[in-house]
């Protein structure tokens, strides 16, 4: 070959790497535009991505969250372990939400297409989405088992063909709150498959492509080499950290041993507590999923994610331990201590590289499922009124952990990638009022930078009619950590309105007249507090997010005209 | 017979002038004046004047775009602003929707809000989401605000109440007392400026109008008073983001309707040459030298929508700026540029953008100490500018420079030599130009199939063949003028406004009077807005209703009738959602109801059908030979080979040119690839045609 073939073929292979990363961000906006949950499309709570023949995710799209990123990643070989690519057809379309299959708990589903060229299997198109109702006892930790937790859909064909498998859907529409937007959702979730199909094919006639092979090793093979490479900038070691999670029946400890070596981190969670009897487990993808989430934002952040970026990325997990639940253990709000191991990935991370990382965060979504109505006060309570039937889920979030050379986000999404809904339209959806949702001053965990702040919020029913949270929040007894004498975050609070405090776990009901408070937690602090710019803390003073009292106590700064 | 028109477009760099006088036109250049701007027209409107020959008296109107909001924003030069909010929602505009536009970096910066926490107070009200009042407005804690007001010397006002967009009273209630206690300092309040759901979109536009009130009223007023003792007497108006004209009264009300006048003009300039030509889809392409923007253009009208983002820190992504919910022309602005700096990431791939060398230092080939590789560089590495005539001769391109700036930064890395790295970085940049197409048509329901594209700014008509290779385009078009086409662009606007308003109603109990009565008061305001500017022009009314699927999250535009809707329509109507949903989305969801969101109507004056239009036939085809030839490396296979070059002023009507080769103009180049043959229509415009595969 001539330099000049070689150096095309070098140019063409990079163009084609980069069309393939956009028919997978096609593939997540048609998801987002065209789905029905509110999940997908306002919280954004998904991932699509393309797969080689042999199942490796070569490219997906950088829409998406993380826990479903890299649980998917994995999900395709079981898939092909079923149903062989040699079995499947043109307008086939397989479906599981089977949490040790896919992506960790019932509400998620993952689909997966073949994708063919010339009468050809050469890929495969996958992707996630969170569904808001998948039936059984909704989204929360009060299951025993998994069985408890919704409909169970093994791996199955949903279309045979084009020709949707209407036995299937007539099982999701009986089993479902919300058959509708479920069955939209799975109509969305084929569709931008479908459409992603269509792209490859132009792409590959375009670049007059037989296989995508060729490509799949020159985007594992660069991929590979540039994570290997950021690894071996490393100091090599073993480093550990644990991380606490309040837990449903008692706190509960994650803990890691995280070893550098030459081509690969090896993570061990030797020494995690044991499983819980409630659905805060966590199936072994999705601890897979978030621990390499963690590390990779510290170690090699710009490497795509693919088959081949993530797998020097190794984790033993001991069976028995909460972050290996085996079927059936429940799993529904696996997040909840899921989205720790970001945190407890820096705090090994730190004794190797302490300027990459930052202080621990809130992490932990509080994502309240609000539920009135027949099913909360019964048909009727004789003369007194009952709210309309409504069931509803928002995302909110606490404050990040402080960086090393900015303050953490204030009541911002981390690890999870998702968004917000405008309070707007929650009241639009559901008869709520949300009297308050605003930043919670000293929440921040002081420091040299300072933690994130948290939020406050404040729900009633219209008319203060009862209704009941199925609560799945943590960081409320055990509060984010600083670092290098930074100072921990605010812890959350969950109370009554009224006075007392509720279980950071579990359905409860809000009487009639009471409100529910949450207190989110702010992120952590990064270093002396006491050597933070004196303007940084007299502007957090004039903003009312550090108060008189702490500027002086934790900063040892006086801020005695806070208007000046 | 119309009277003289003159149109000025501000932009960062260069103010542009367009003058219609007797059916010629003349156009010029001058440099922005930004501690001034209204200088820098003064300057360009004489010069204008005197290479027109045409005197003051005799311009009949004056339309006129600027940047200078958008700037204030970017540069955070606007008014000290405070924002008086509902209690407990002080920080709607600090929280936004909670997350992180890039989900791996550590170190991201969100944007800061325009008004900062000690400066967003609470008041004491709150409405439900069908405007019942919950809680009575606290017209004593309103009060109470004002010696802080007065202290921090606040000068301008937003309201945002929740809901208000349901019920304005309170918002409404707030503006009266703070007339009366502080009757200088301008107040906008979020019902009057984006009446429509979603509290965090809503106030952010609030604050950002009132944050550049003071300022562009100022410069208004100013630049009114300036053209008068010129001479000038002459209406003036202003383009509005959403394609329209407005006067003077409306634009210092609601200035933050006046960001991206701009690329609005380039689309409706697009638009025009769609019509004269007769093209029903079209699509946008405008490369300048810092991003291309790109625009769906279908029935000779710019593709509309309802948010924007200003101000991005994060890389032009998507969700790192300010949301804005006015009416907009619809585009994808990405980093790719004539200035868009090339380079290699840690797998070795290549990347071009968005960081760009902008117009100081400028591409290394303008020899002003830019040492990085910049799209301009590639371009030239690959033989496609003369070195000599750049830009009409008036700088010589250092081709040594630009080889040693792909080599340094590009080609050592790859082992590529400094004409393969610039082959690289160009099919890179087109690349990337196709895909932010592709997920545009994606996003807006429609394809390439079938549509020409109009090339212009100066990178457009060097990129266009090969991007619509890319999408399958086979058709392309590059009028004249492209240098100045947003100038061009306002001289073709409507008078117009757009009124929308939220009011949410289950298609199933569709409540036609509540509809009549809210379409009637949206007709009523938009008139008025118009009526001053319009000058007795017979005026068009488009309304369109926003629908989705109850439990779906985006909702699409459905047309309405021009009339007062009875019991019969709203069978039509459903009906209307159904056939555009197929067409978004190829497949309706059969049995679900159908939640309408929100309502559009816009009044504008009716497009001037006096135009000159492209003559059609056979045209005799005069042969024409090329003024020379240019060694050329062609990006799809490598090689060289020597490529026709013709001065565009040269080409006669009806001459027909094969490529391989390039037309050259003082502003811009038109590549005509391989596989693409080009003619000149009766208007001189060039057409290129892709030959079939």
């Amino acid at each position: 070959m001539s330099h000049q073939t070689h150096a095309m073929a070098q140019i063409q292979r990079q163009i084609m790497w980069n069309r393939l990363i956009a028919v997978v961000e096609e593939q997540a906006q048609i998801m987002i535009r065209t789905a029905f949950s509110t999940t997908v499309r306002e919280a954004g709570d998904l991932s699509a991505g393309i797969f080689d023949r042999q199942g490796r995710m070569m490219a997906q799209a950088v829409t998406g969250t993380p826990g479903h990123v890299n649980s998917m990643a994995e999900s395709v070989g079981h898939f092909l372990l079923k149903f062989p690519l040699s079995s499947m057809r043109p307008g086939d379309h397989y479906i599981t939400n089977d949490p040790w299959l896919g992506t960790g708990h019932l509400h998620d589903l993952t689909v997966v297409t073949p994708a063919f060229h010339n009468g050809i299997a050469v890929g495969i198109f996958a992707n996630t989405a969170h569904v808001i109702d998948i039936g059984g006892l909704g989204m929360g930790p009060e299951g025993r088992s998994v069985f408890e937790e919704g409909m169970y859909i093994p791996i199955v064909k949903c279309f045979d063909r084009g020709v949707p498998n209407e036995t299937f859907f007539d099982f999701m529409r009986v089993g479902s709150r919300l058959p509708v937007e479920l069955e939209g959702d799975i109509y969305s979730l084929c569709a931008c498959n479908d459409a992603a199909v269509r792209r490859l094919v132009e792409m590959m006639d375009e670049f007059e492509m037989d296989s995508l092979d060729p490509l799949a090793e020159f985007v594992f093979d660069l991929s590979h080499r540039a994570t290997l490479a950021e690894i071996a900038k490393l100091p090599k070691g073993v480093f550990g950290g644990e991380i606490w999670s309040d837990g449903y029946e008692q706190p509960v400890r994650l803990q890691a041993s995280m070893s550098i070596l030459d081509d690969a981190i090896e993570v061990d969670f030797a020494g995690t507590s044991g499983l819980s009897s409630r659905g805060i487990n966590v199936p072994p993808a999705y601890c897979r999923a978030y621990a390499s989430f963690g590390i990779k934002c510290v170690v090699a952040p710009e490497i795509p994610n693919n088959w081949a970026s993530l797998a020097p990325f190794r984790m033993k997990i001991p069976e028995g331990c909460i972050l290996n639940a085996p079927r059936p253990y429940p799993v529904s709000v696996r997040h909840v201590i899921g989205h720790l191991l970001p945190d407890l990935m820096m705090g090994c991370l730190h004794q190797a590289v302490p300027d990459r990382v930052t202080a621990e965060g809130a992490s932990s979504l509080w994502n309240p499922p609000l539920r009135g109505g027949s099913s909360v006060s019964g048909q009727s309570r004789g003369n007194k009124p009952v709210i309309a039937d409504f069931e509803i889920i928002t995302f909110n979030s606490g404050g990040t952990g402080a960086r090393r050379t900015a303050d953490g986000l204030d009541a911002t999404a981390f690890p999870s990638g998702v968004r917000t809904m405008p309070v707007e339209a929650t009241e639009n959806v559901a008869p709520l009022i949300v009297w308050r949702k605003e930043l919670k001053p000293d929440s921040g965990g002081a420091g040299r930078t300072r933690g994130g702040v948290g939020q406050i919020m404040e729900f009633a029913t219209k008319g203060d009619l009862e209704f009941a949270v199925n609560a799945s929040f943590d960081r409320i007894g055990h509060a984010p950590k600083g670092r290098e004498g930074g100072l921990d975050g605010g812890n959350g609070v969950v109370r009554f309105k009224s006075g007392g405090l509720l279980r950071t776990k579990g359905y409860q009901v809000v009487p009639d007249g009471d409100r529910l408070i949450l207190e989110l937690p702010g992120g952590a602090g990064m270093g002396d507090p006491t050597t933070r710019d004196p303007a940084a803390v007299a502007r957090d003073v004039r903003d009312g997010l550090v108060s008189v009292a702490n500027a002086k106590a934790l900063y040892n700064v006086d801020v005695s005209n806070p208007k000046g | 017979m119309q009277a003289s028109r003159l149109a000025v477009d501000i932009g960062g760099t260069f103010t542009d002038l367009a003058l219609e006088h007797q059916g010629g036109r003349t156009t010029i250049k001058v440099l922005t004046t930004p501690a001034a701007p209204e200088q820098g027209v003064l300057d360009g409107v004489r010069a204008i004047l005197t290479a027109a020959g045409v005197a003051a008296g005799e311009i009949g109107l004056i339309v006129h775009g600027t940047t200078l909001a958008t700037n204030a924003i970017i540069e955070r030069k606007g008014a000290k602003t405070a924002l008086l909010t509902t209690e407990g929602f002080r920080d709607v505009i600090a929280m936004g929707n909670e997350s992180r536009y890039d989900q791996y970096d550590l170190d991201i910066v969100l944007p800061r809000p325009l008004v900062p926490r000690y400066l967003r107070l609470p008041v004491p009200e709150r409405l439900d989401n069908t405007g019942k009042v919950l809680r009575p407005l606290d017209e004593a804690a309103v009060r109470a605000l004002i010696p802080t007001l007065r202290a921090e010397g606040v000068e301008a006002i937003a309201v945002g109440f929740l809901h208000a967009f349901v019920n304005p009273d309170h918002e409404r209630r707030v503006r009266a007392i703070l007339a009366e206690e502080l009757p200088d300092v301008p107040v906008s309040i979020s019902s009057e400026v984006s009446p429509e759901m979603r509290e965090w979109e809503r106030f952010s536009t609030t604050v950002a109008n009132a944050y550049v009130q003071p300022m562009m009223a100022r410069y208004l007023r100013r630049l009114e008073a300036d053209l008068r003792t010129q001479g000038l007497n002459a209406p003036l108006f202003l383009m509005m983001s959403g394609g329209g004209l407005t006067t003077i009264d409306t634009a210092c009300r609601f200035p933050i309707r006046l960001v991206e006048s701009g690329p609005a003009g380039g689309a409706i300039f697009s638009a025009h040459i769609a019509r004269q030509c007769g093209l029903e889809n079209v699509l946008s392409f405008d490369m300048g030298g810092t991003t291309a923007k790109i625009c769906l253009i279908d029935a000779f009208k710019p593709q509309t929508a309802r948010t924007f983002e200003v101000a991005r820190v994060g890389r032009f992504r998507k969700g790192s700026g300010l949301p804005l919910r006015i009416p907009v022309i619809e585009m994808v602005e990405i980093g790719a540029g004539g200035g868009s700096i090339a380079h290699v990431d840690s797998l070795g791939r290549i990347g071009v953008g968005p960081e760009s060398a902008g117009a100081d230092p400028g591409p290394a080939c303008y020899g002003r100490g830019g040492t990085h590789p910049a799209v301009t560089d590639a371009n030239l590495s690959l033989g496609r500018y003369d070195p000599a005539t750049f830009a009409g001769g008036s700088m010589t391109l250092d081709t040594a420079a630009a080889h040693d700036a792909l080599l340094a930064d590009v080609g050592s890395k790859l082992a590529l030599t400094a004409e393969m790295a610039g082959l690289a970085v160009i099919e890179m940049v087109d690349e990337n130009m196709a895909n932010a197409a592709r997920v545009h048509a994606i996003e807006s329901g429609k394809t390439y199939e079938g549509r020409t594209l109009i090339a212009f700014g100066g990178g457009g008509p060097v990129h266009a063949c090969r991007v619509a290779e890319k999408i399958g385009i086979t058709r392309v078009l590059v009028p004249s003028g492209a240098g100045v086409g947003s100038a061009i662009g306002f001289l073709r606007a409507p008078v117009g406004y757009e009124v929308v308003r939220s009011l949410y109603q289950r298609f199933s109990r569709f409540d036609v009077q509540a509809v009549n009565g809210l379409l009637v008061s949206m007709r009523d305001e938009a008139i008025a807005a118009v009526r001053p500017g319009s000058f007795g022009a017979p005026l068009s009314e488009v309304r369109t209703a926003y629908m989705r699927y109850v439990g779906q999250g985006h909702e699409i535009p459905v047309p309405l009738p021009t009339k007062i809707l009875g019991p019969d329509d709203v069978a039509d109507i459903r009906a209307a959602y159904d056939r555009e949903y197929a067409r978004f989305y190829d497949r309706p969801v059969p049995g679900s109801d159908v939640e309408i969101m929100s309502y559009a109507v816009v009044v504008a004056t009716i497009a001037d059908a006096a135009e000159e239009t492209r003559a059609s036939g056979t045209l005799f085809v005069p042969e024409v030979a090329p003024s020379r030839t240019q060694p050329v490396r062609d990006t799809v296979t490598g090689e060289v080979s020597d490529w026709g070059i013709y001065p565009r002023a040269s080409l006669p009507v009806g001459a027909r040119i094969q490529g391989p080769a390039i037309v050259t103009e003082d502003e811009t180049s038109t590549l005509i690839g391989p596989a693409w043959s080009a003619t000149v229509d009766t208007l001189g415009y060039l057409e290129l045609t892709r030959e079939a595969a």
